[in-house]
């Protein structure tokens, strides 16, 4: 393999359009953009469907025929539909991005230990209390596992922006096949790659701040601190 | 009314093509899956039976499930030294990713047998190894086709985009609409019989998972 083009320093200029900081920051924007809108339609509905039971049914099979659906496709249709620029992008990586939030955001609430809920109800919480304060905190390991894995197919599939004229890190992977440039291809290859990597690692540790020490279990393991009580509390197993 | 005229036509005049495009996606798709169910088998047993193992194959199966899928069709010929355009790129690319999903799923599901299960089959005089084939595997199978569902049908969407870099399967039919100027009826052909085949493919897998396990049926669970 070759890593000329990677390890070219004039390719990490800062202040070149088609140089590679310019370019991550591309890719992380139509990332960025696509899951904002994702994480706003989806999240509310799986919260809303793990929280009343109702609609459960759309709820697993949106998540299944999100599957199914290559991205491709709906990219090109999209373009079909409204013509070239960063809405059909934006709109293909958006279905991409809303069945694994809404399913993992469904799974997770239903996932909350009936018992729980029922406590909760007992000491007087409201509905949008109990969903907010006891059912959000106990699911969000699954939620925000959801959420990881779409980021992880959204910066994936980002790539194929460029292949319709736009910017980000597949500019690289198309112009060096275009030309022939293997070299340009593994540089963006391994950019995108190392990228999708990094944010992973990123959301891990943001999701280690978010959830609270004693649903992920934490709290068990840290010496002493667990009483024989603390035990007693289920811990929702990640899925991912 | 006019649009499925033209999606007629389209079929009419590109039947053939159409028809060649969804042979090589059901190739490129299935294939991976195939030898990835039976290479996760031996290597499912490893990672249930060796805790050792257990760390290093998870980790690697998620970093492998984290590397986007253009950029690994991209470097395998670079690693494996094939051209950009030959196929085995394609079912190379997507074996591993099966292999990362079902080597978790197989060790899951085998670690899900009851133990009280195993100890039940060694007493009445099973050898290890028929043990492992006749009582173990059977009862871990519901867990393990769940995982063969999602690595199909994820596959099955994830060969289109093989046609970015030249190779064919059904992802031909978007890029055919996109060179034709955002010509919708091979796009939406495309899109159809992609998700149909991920439908037919998950629906044979759970018939073949009733015909594996009866039991599951009679008791009632689900």
């Amino acid at each position: 393999m070759n890593f000329d083009f990677l390890l070219d320093g004039a390719n990490w200029s800062l202040s070149a359009p088609d140089a590679f900081p310019h370019r991550i920051l591309e890719h992380l924007g139509y990332t960025g953009l696509a899951l904002l809108i994702a994480v706003a339609i989806a999240f509310p509905i799986g919260m809303w469907i793990g929280h009343t039971g109702r609609g459960a049914f759309v709820a697993i099979n949106v998540g299944n025929a999100g599957r199914a659906l290559p991205t491709l496709g709906v990219l090109m249709l999209a373009l079909s539909l409204v013509g070239i620029g960063l809405l059909p992008v934006t709109v293909a990586l958006v279905i991409l991005a809303v069945p694994p939030i809404l399913a993992t955001t469904y799974a997770g609430v239903r996932a909350v230990p009936g018992e729980t809920v029922d406590a909760a109800r007992g000491v007087g919480m409201t509905s949008t209390q109990i969903a907010l304060r006891v059912e959000l905190p106990i699911a969000l390991p699954i939620v925000l596992g959801g959420l990881r894995n779409a980021t992880l197919q959204v910066i994936s599939t980002a790539t194929i922006a460029a292949y319709v004229g736009l910017g980000g890190l597949g500019r690289y992977l198309f112009d060096g096949l275009s030309v022939s440039d293997y070299s340009q291809v593994v540089a963006g290859a391994v950019v995108v790659a190392v990228l999708a990597v990094v944010v992973d690692l990123l959301l891990a540790g943001i999701q280690r701040l978010l959830v609270s020490p004693g649903i992920d279990g934490r709290a068990l393991r840290a010496p002493r601190r667990a009483s024989a009580d603390v035990a007693a509390v289920p811990v929702p197993q990640s899925t991912t | 009314m006019s649009f499925f005229s033209e999606l007629w036509d389209y079929l009419d005049i590109n039947h053939s093509s159409v028809v060649e495009a969804l042979t090589q996606h059901i190739w490129l798709a299935l294939l991976p899956v195939a030898i990835a169910f039976v290479l996760a088998l031996p290597l499912g047993w490893a990672v249930d039976r060796f805790g050792v193992f257990k760390h290093i194959a998870l980790t690697l199966g998620s970093i492998i499930y984290t590397i986007p899928s253009l950029a690994l069709l991209l470097l395998i010929p670079g690693v494996v030294g094939t051209s950009i355009l030959d196929p085995t790129n394609v079912v190379i690319a997507l074996t591993l990713y099966s292999l990362a999903l079902l080597v978790r799923t197989t060790a899951d599901g085998l670690g899900s047998v009851d133990d009280s299960v195993l100890q039940a089959a060694t007493a009445m005089g099973y050898k290890p190894a028929k043990r492992w084939f006749t009582v173990q595997l059977p009862l871990a199978m519901p867990v393990i086709l769940a995982g063969l569902r999602v690595a199909t049908v994820a596959n099955v969407s994830m060969v289109s985009v093989a046609a970015l870099i030249g190779i064919g399967g059904l992802g031909q039919l978007f890029t055919r609409g996109f060179q034709l100027g955002f010509y919708a009826p091979p796009i939406v052909i495309g899109l159809v019989l992609s998700v149909l085949l991920a439908l037919v493919a998950d629906i044979v897998i759970v018939l073949v998972q009733r015909w594996l396990t009866p039991w599951a049926r009679a008791a009632g669970a689900r």
